[in-house]
Order: C-alpha cells, then structure tokens, then sequence
C-alpha cells in the first residue's frame, strides 16, 4: 500500500468505503478517492494506453486535464479516472488497449513502426483504393481509438438542463483570486456566480499549504450570497454569454462583469522518454499526496526551472518521499532561498542541471541528468539516478483560452518565456495567475482588486469601494516581484538514439513530427496544428501548446514572438456532445385525427413539422375511390388564418396581386403570394366570411412564413387590421368524389345541392352535429368541400363523414393519391413545382396577376416588368407511355443531349392511363404536342407537352 | 452572437428568442425605376455601425418591432413597436 497518513487538508473520508470494480477485479476507495487516486494506492501505475503508439501512460497532473487517465466508466468513454470521484458500485473498464492495459498487442506500433507512423501517414497510405477508406478507417478507429461508445441507443442518451442565469458578476475559476474577487463583489452588493472546475473551490492553494485559508474564504463568500458552482468548467465566451456545463446541466450565465481567475497550468518538460508512467508535473506529484493521501513514489528526481519544482520537492521530502536529486535549471539556484532550503533538507541540488532522458519501459527506473547549452543539447557528462517519480515542472502558462475569446490580445512575454493575455478595458476583469499574480498573497489582492473594480464600473458600493480599490492597488504595487524562472530549452537531449521526446502526450507528438512537418512545409504554428494535430487532444494544448512553439522555434530557428500562439476556440473544457445538442427529441405535429389514421393502417410520415398518413396501404386505389365514389382526407396541416378588420380587403389586396376586396361574402377565390420580386412563395384560397372577415388559407409548409409575412407587413403599413392564426385550432378535411355531395347532404344542416352551394361558395355550417366553415374548391379536379372546423370535434366530424358515406363506397385518402389527383389536374405544389425563380407567369397563371389593379400590391413592379419581357422557360404538363416514373428533377434535354429544363413532379395516374408529369422546358416547347426527352437514369424517354389538364380540362366536375 | 433584446410587449429576453428582419428600408412610393427597383430588391447598406432593423419575437408574442443595434458590438440602442419608434 502507498497510503500516507491523513494528510492535513486530503479530501478522504477515511471511514467509508466505496467499492468499484476495475476491469472486473473489486477495488476498495474512500470516500472522496478519484478513481486514479484509488488504483494508485493500490499499485497501478499504468492507467491508458497512448494515442497512436499505445505506450503506457499515467497520469501528469493529478487533475484529469491530459489523455493519461482517460476510461470508460459506466459505459461511457473517454472519462477522466483523475477526476472522476468513485461512487460504490461503479464499473470502471481500461480503452485504447487490447488484450490488457499492462500487454497490449499494438505496441508493436511504437517498437517496430517507426517509419510508418508520421504526420498524415493514414492519408497518405490508406488512398488506394480509394473506396477502402471505410474499411481502413473502422480498422485504424479500432487501434488510435477514445474508447467505444455504448451500442445502444438508450445508453447514449442523457437529459440535459437547460438553465439561463443572469447575475452581475460571474467569477471564472474558484482558487484564492476568484473567491477574493467574489467575496469583493458580493460585499458591495453584486449579485456573484463562481464557476469553478474542481469539486471543491479553492485551486492550487488546497494542495500548496493554504487549504484552510482558501476553505475559510470559500465559506465567507458563500456566506455573503455567492453562488459557487463546482466540477463546473466554462466553456467559452461568447459575446458576454458563458456556457457552464456542470454534470447534466448547462447553465447559461449572463453577467454585467467577468472575473477570469483561471490560474496557470504547469508545463511539462520535453526530453527522451518523457510520458513515461512516473514522470508526473511536480505539482500533479504534490497534489496527489495533498488531496488523496498517496504516496506518489519512493525515490524522487525532480527536475525544474524555477521555485515551483524546489516548493514541491521540499513537500514530497515532507511526506516522506526520498528525493535523491533536484535539477534546477538555474544556475544561481543554490544562492536562492528554496534553494538553500532544499540542501538543508539534505537533498542533492543540481545547478544549471536538468532532466534529458527518461529511464524504464514500462515506467520510470531512473533519470539522466545532464548540464545543457541554450538548445537543450548535454554540454557536461550525463549522470544516471536511480528512481520510480520523476516530477518535472517547466514553469506556468497562464490558462488565457477564455480571455483571449473575449477579445484579450496574446503577447509574448520575454521575461517569463510565455504568453500573457492584455486585457482590454471592457467587461472582463483578469486576476490572479492568469494576470500574472502567482504568488498567494498577489494573487488575493488582485482578486479583491477585481471583484472591487467590477462593483464600481457597475455603480455598486459607493465612495467606500473607490476608496478601497485604491489602497488595494496600491497594495498590489508595493508586492515584491516573482522570482525569476528559467526558460527551459525546446528540448533537452543526450545525444544518444532511441527513445521519443513527446511534445504532446495526448495525441503522441514527438519533436521529430514537428521537424517532419516543418521539412513538409508545415512551418507555421497554424499549420503545424492542423497537420500534426498537435494542441488537439484532450487537454486542448494545456500541457503541449507552449512545447510545441518552443519547438517549432528552435526547428525554424525563428524566435518565439515569431511564431505566435494558436486561436484559442471554444470549447475550453471537454463537454458532451449531448450537453450541446439539445434535447433528444424531434417535435412533431399531429392533427387531431392522427389517431383514427393509426387505426386504419395509414402509413404515416414526416411533412415537415408534421406526422402525416401518406397512403392507406393503396394510394393509386384510393385516388381511384375519389374518381369513382368519395373519398376523404385530412387537411389540418394547411395554414389557417382569420384575418379581420375594417382594412383588411384592402390590406390582402396589398399582399396578393390579384384583386381579393372585390370577393363577395360566402365566395371563395385562389391566390398566389409573390414576393416584391415578384416570385411565387405560397398559394391558397381566400374565403370571404363577411364584410370584415377574411379565412385565408396557406400550404402546409408554409403557414409559419405566411403569418410571418403578413404580421410584417401590418406591423409595416399599420392597417386597421388583426391577423389571427388558427392553424392548430381548427382542423379540416377534403371531402371529395362524384358522391360527396349527397354525403354531406346526410350530415349538414344547410342545401348543398348544385344551386344551393355552388363552386367556390363558403359557408357555415352545421355537418354531424359540429360548427363548421364548408369550403367548395376542389384541389383533386372532382366535386368536393373542404370542411372546416375546430380541432377537438375534428375525429368526430371524420367520423360522421366517414360512416354517413359507408355506403357510397367512400375510402379514406392519403397525401400520396391527393398528389396523383392534384398531378391529373396541373394544379402547381409551391416549392414543389416552383422554385425561388419562379413567377406567376413562368408558372402558366398569368391570370391571376392584376396589373389593372388600383391598389399598389407587394411584387407589382417586378411583375409588370416580366409580362413585358416575358419568360424564357414555362411550367407544362407532360406525358409518357406507361413504364419508368421519372425521378423528380430528372433533367429535360434537347437534341443534342444539352440539359434544357427539368422534371418537378411526376406519378403513375391509373385515371389517364399513363406516366404524368410537370416540368419547366423552355417556352418554344411549352406547346401541345411537343416532344421532350428525359433523361433519367441512364435512360432517355420521349414525353409529350401537355399544357391543358389530364382530367377534366374544362373542369366540368369541379363546377357539377 | 449572443446578446439580449427587449420585446416592447415582453420584455428583456435572450436573442435566440428572436427573428431577424434586416435593415429597415423604404419601400417606393410610386412606380420606381429598374435601377431603384433593382436597389430597393437586391442591395442592402449593410453598414458597420448603428442600423434600424426589423426584429420580430418569433418565440413569444409574434410582435414585429424595430430597434437600433451596433452591428460592430450588438449594443442595442433601443427596441420599440412602429408606433412608437423614434422618427428616423
């Protein structure tokens, strides 16, 4: 067992026990253990396989930012084992690794393959031939692999809350600079969200001796109304809005002022053999004995550039580590104070030293320690030390990912061998590490400077908090400066062959790839990213983004500001897919008599927003049915609105460009909508109710558009006018067929004898019992009633009809025959038939244009100018022989085989006998008779023009 | 792009509650020439800086209104229905 002692500020809970099983074998945790902390003090030191490679691998930082700990917990892949805190009973498996983390077979990849496994070697190998690739790619997805995802559908799925939070503070980051800088805000007044990724807030000073100071700090602020959100990562920024994802919620935060307290990353050294398991970040070493009471190893190097290293080789000493050496690549690093506390300690302290090789296969036995020059080569002789930890810090980058997306400008910082991010004035506030301040005491102050500056720009607090932010900018200027760090060489070598210096763990980048790319042409740091992928995995650069311009700089031989640093992009912190996509389910409407199509065996499908019955099993025998007796077909889906007012014949006279204030109460006509270039966007019928009242009727997929054009338009031209949509309110169905008359007769309490109701008469009703508005328009070329009325007594009304009719032969109909039907008579489906090109004359209807109309209307001046100039192409009808069904948008070709025009619809009609169809050919053959080719696949076939109806051209029966 | 915007009938609410209308242009008033016509159907100003713009609360209430907004910052001057908008 490697467990220490209680350690003063561990997060265990010694007395309970949690119980999870690991590749099938039970572990015992405490309470408050990760599970890697768990596997840890049990022994394991190998937690993941690499990338591509399949190297072993551990963990670097002990807070789950890299791929070292990456499993599958519950199913599910890709899981922090460093992060994720154990709960009884949690199945916990190993990826990327086959048949077993500690023998896995694709090693071979590392030890043998070389050669093969540049940057773009799947692209450039895996080409021929080129329809393979889906074969190598689910090969190559099985060895470089993220885990598998659960093969059910149920087990993929999660809910996600959504939750919007407006605030006037919200602090990013919960270590000693934020919770200052919320305490600040919170005691002016300020409404405070922290958002902080750890489960507990405090940061780096939980695990570097201030775990009381940050947990009493935490408390305060929290006492003071702050509202601290844990394992809550911010994803981004986006124009002031922060994502938040924090298990299944996604808080969506709002505030008037940001704190970014994001802290600092330690970097990780580049030398041979560095992702050994045993090389750990000297602060990952520290806080795993700090936070879970594990002794991290037996025997330590410790390699550094600065005081960070020598802090934390004091405290691994401190628990009991042996620490046998501690390279410190400075070389007056024995004159420093930590220095000199490090030799009282009795450790070994190595000036101007560092680490250039790793020692060990499956994990760390020893490290070479050597002197560099400023390339990193090993200038001195070369020591081995024995050891099983090699904890190595290569100093801080600020974490600027956040600041940068807010508008903050990156800038090279000579002084400390990084990049900082300078904060424009705005809404964002920087404090702490992120701004410099790494030390506890400046890290505080400028958090309080923070919360104090947001309460002010914000009017909060008064003369007090100006007066206070004074003294504690003052205060913040009287701190003495850091201490110098070293800037650690691109990287460190021996000079002897073998082994693989990794600039990025999580997606195996060596420094030999980067030169590679950079001999490719990949020179600068954009390219170089998107060629090698490096700054790509899990960790998102955290660990590999400095590395890898450090590297790209000593290959080019460029300097670092020259380089640059990459676009920082959201998302900051790993976050599911599932969180982001919303929720799992399709919206979808149904009519009111969806139920009673169910029933008949309709089959139903999507139309859009709605679920709606396409067929009864037999849609050329239905479309017979309507021919021969009746038939019936619900119409809810068609867009619905009342339109009512003093102006509103005036107003539709406006929208449509024929004349509509003309209609008579109790008459119906057909309208077409243009646009104000005068193109065809949606049709329907006009029904006038009385003097005031308009029920103006819209296609299916349309309604949304329509409403939205007109209520534009009013809101526009302020008519005396009120525009109701009714879609969802009422229902309706198409009674159609030579015997719907005497149906409707049986049911309606009005005369619907040919004089009686006549075409295009509108008229309330009494049918079955139910308040109606019947419609005579006939859209499938036989007699027929459009039937009206509100959605609750819809299946009733079906009902009525559908028995009264039982002994006409009446049959229910779907959208496919009414296609067939309406094909048969020409009549045009808008977004079917037409396109966003179209006009009214290009579609054959230049009656319905009024250019004699007084009323100026939407669309006027474009449609003048196309009844002078005329359309090149036109919309006919044609047929074939029966045989092949033309796809819709087969192409129409001329003569010489030249595309001329293009099929839009097209059905098998048992009624004509034949193939019938619409398309658009130029207007030379839009006659009677001409002969098109269609080409459709593979094969041609002649069509004949036909620009009369198929069924019915004088439209007697409509009229009956 | 994420901001918020006041519905003169609903209130503040996030943008995505929203439709966008585009920038506010006259339509002619009599009989415009090919090239006004061609101007008024195709182009837009699509300035940098402050514009009138038609927004409708696709989400909520349905209502058209027009606002002024720096296109640059998406700061919104104000949101307010025809009747009451501040002449141009």
């Amino acid at each position: 067992m490697t467990r220490l002692d209680p350690q003063p500020g561990e997060r265990l809970d010694r007395s309970t026990t949690v119980r999870f099983t690991f590749d099938g074998a039970p572990v015992e945790a405490f309470a408050g253990d990760t599970i890697a902390s768990a596997l840890y003090a049990g022994g394991r030191r190998i937690f993941s396989r690499s990338f591509k490679y399949h190297r072993p691998r551990g963990e670097m930082d002990w807070a789950g930012q890299g791929s070292g700990s990456l499993m599958q917990v519950d199913g599910a892949p890709g899981i922090r084992a460093a992060s994720e805190v154990v709960r009884e009973g949690m199945l916990v498996e190993h990826q990327n690794a086959w048949p077993s983390l500690d023998f896995d077979v694709m090693r071979m990849s590392d030890i043998a393959g070389g050669p093969f496994t540049p940057p773009g070697f799947y692209y450039k190998t895996f080409k021929w031939p080129r329809r393979a690739w889906p074969l190598y790619e689910r090969a190559l997805r099985g060895v470089a692999g993220l885990g598998t995802l659960p093969h059910r559908q149920d087990e993929r799925e999660w809910r996600t809350e959504y939750r919007r939070r407006h605030c006037d503070v919200l602090v990013i980051g919960g270590g000693v600079a934020g919770l200052s800088a919320a305490l600040a805000a919170a005691r002016q007044g300020a409404d405070v969200v922290v958002a902080d990724d750890d489960v507990e807030p405090g940061g780096a000073l939980l695990v570097e001796g201030g775990h009381e100071r940050v947990r009493a700090l935490a408390a305060e602020a929290r006492a003071a109304g702050v509202e601290v959100l844990s394992k809550a990562p911010a994803l981004g920024f986006y124009d002031g809005l922060v994502p938040v994802w924090q298990g299944d919620t996604l808080h969506q935060i709002r505030a008037r002022r940001h704190v970014a307290a994001t802290g600092a990353i330690e970097q990780p050294l580049v030398f041979k053999d560095n992702d050994l398991p045993g090389v750990m970040m000297a602060g990952g070493a520290r806080r795993l004995a700090a936070l879970w009471g594990v002794l991290p190893g037996t025997t330590a190097v410790v390699a550094t550039t600065g005081d960070r290293g020598l802090d934390a080789a004091l405290a691994l000493h401190a628990v009991g580590v042996r620490v046998v050496a501690v390279a410190d690549l400075r070389p007056d690093a024995a004159s420093r104070e930590l220095g000199a506390a490090v030799q009282a300690a009795g450790i070994r302290l190595l000036a101007g030293m560092t680490v250039v090789r790793a020692l060990g296969r499956a994990g760390v036995r020893g490290a070479v320690l050597a002197a560099v020059d400023a390339t990193g080569k090993a200038t001195g002789p070369a020591e081995e030390v024995e050891c099983d930890l090699l904890a190595v810090s290569a100093g801080t980058a600020p974490a600027t990912s956040l600041l940068l997306q807010s508008g903050a400008k990156a800038r090279y910082d000579a002084a400390t061998s990084r990049f900082l991010a300078d904060v424009p004035d705005g809404i964002v506030h920087a404090a702490g590490a992120v701004a410099g301040h790494e030390d506890a005491e400046a890290a505080a102050i400028s958090g309080t400077v923070a919360g104090l500056d947001a309460s002010v720009t914000l009017g909060l607090g008064g003369a007090n908090a100006k007066r206070a932010l004074t003294n504690e900018r003052k205060r913040l200027e009287a701190l003495p400066t850091a201490a110098p760090v070293a800037a650690p060489p691109a990287y460190a070598r021996d000079g002897r062959r073998g082994g693989k210096a990794f600039v990025d763990l999580d997606e195996d980048i060596t420094v030999k790839d980067i030169a590679y790319a950079v001999d490719e042409g990949y020179d600068s740091i954009e390219l170089s990213k998107r060629y090698t992928t490096v700054t790509m995995g899990p960790s998102q650069g955290r660990h590999s983004q400095l590395a890898s311009i450090r590297v790209l700089a000593a290959v080019t031989g460029r300097p670092l500001d020259d380089i640059g640093i990459t676009t920082a992009r959201p998302p900051w912190s790993t976050v599911p897919m599932g969180a982001l996509a919303g929720r799992p389910f399709e919206p979808a409407k149904r009519s009111a008599i969806h139920e009673r199509h169910r029933e008949l065996g309709a089959t139903v499908k999507w139309a859009g927003d709605w679920r709606r019955a396409y067929d009864y099993g037999d849609p050329e025998g239905e479309a017979q049915a309507v021919h021969q007796a009746a038939g019936l077909i619900d119409v809810s889906t068609l867009g619905k609105l009342v339109v009512r007012g003093p102006d509103a014949g005036a107003f539709l006279d406006r929208l449509y460009p024929n004349r509509v204030s003309t209609l008579k109460p109790g008459r119906i006509r057909y309208g077409v909508l243009t646009s104000e270039t005068g193109r065809i966007t949606d049709d329907g019928t006009i029904a006038r109710i009385d003097d005031e009242t308009f029920y103006v009727t819209t296609t299916s997929s349309g309604a949304g558009a329509v409403l939205n054009w007109f209520t534009w338009w009013l809101a526009d031209w302020r008519m005396r006018v009120h525009i109701t949509d009714v879609t969802q309110a009422s229902a309706a169905v198409n009674l159609a067929g030579p015997r719907s008359r005497e149906i409707l007769g049986e049911l309606a309490d009005i005369d619907v004898s040919a004089e009686g109701m006549q075409y295009l008469d509108a008229l309330p009703a009494v049918v079955a019992g139910i308040s109606c508005l019947v419609l005579r328009i006939g859209f499938t070329g036989e007699l027929g009633y459009e039937i009206h009325c509100p959605a609750p007594h819809a299946q009733d009304l079906w009902d009525g009809l559908m028995q009264a009719g039982a002994a006409q032969g009446i049959r229910p109909f779907g959208l496919e025959p009414q296609r067939i039907l309406r094909l048969q008579k020409l009549h045009i489906l808008v977004g079917q038939d037409t396109d966003s090109e179209s006009t009214p004359y290009g579609a054959a209807m230049p009656w319905i244009v009024k250019l004699d109309k007084d009323e100026d209307f939407i669309g006027r001046w474009a449609l003048a100018r196309a009844a002078e100039h005329g359309a090149a192409t036109a919309l006919v009808g044609f047929s074939l022989p029966d045989g092949n069904v033309p796809a819709e948008g087969a192409a129409i070709l001329d003569a010489g085989g030249a595309p001329i025009g293009q099929v839009t619809s097209a059905r098998r009609s048992r009624q004509v006998g034949k193939v019938i169809g619409m398309g658009w050919v130029p207007v030379a053959q839009a006659e009677d008779g001409a002969v098109v080719t269609i080409s459709y696949d593979g094969e041609t076939y002649e069509a004949t023009v036909q620009t009369s109806p198929f069924h019915d051209p004088e439209g007697a029966l409509v009229r009956s | 792009v994420s901001f918020l915007l006041t519905c003169p009938h609903c209130g503040i609410r996030e943008v995505t509650d929203f439709g966008f209308g585009g920038e506010v242009s006259s339509r002619p008033k009599a009989q415009p020439t090919q090239r006004e016509l061609n101007t008024y159907a195709y182009f837009r100003r699509n300035v940098a800086g402050v514009q009138r713009e038609w927004w409708v609360h696709r989400s909520g209430c349905g209502a058209w209104f027009l606002a002024e907004r720096d296109t640059r910052t998406n700061e919104v001057m104000w949101t307010a229905i025809p009747e009451e908008a501040p002449a141009p």
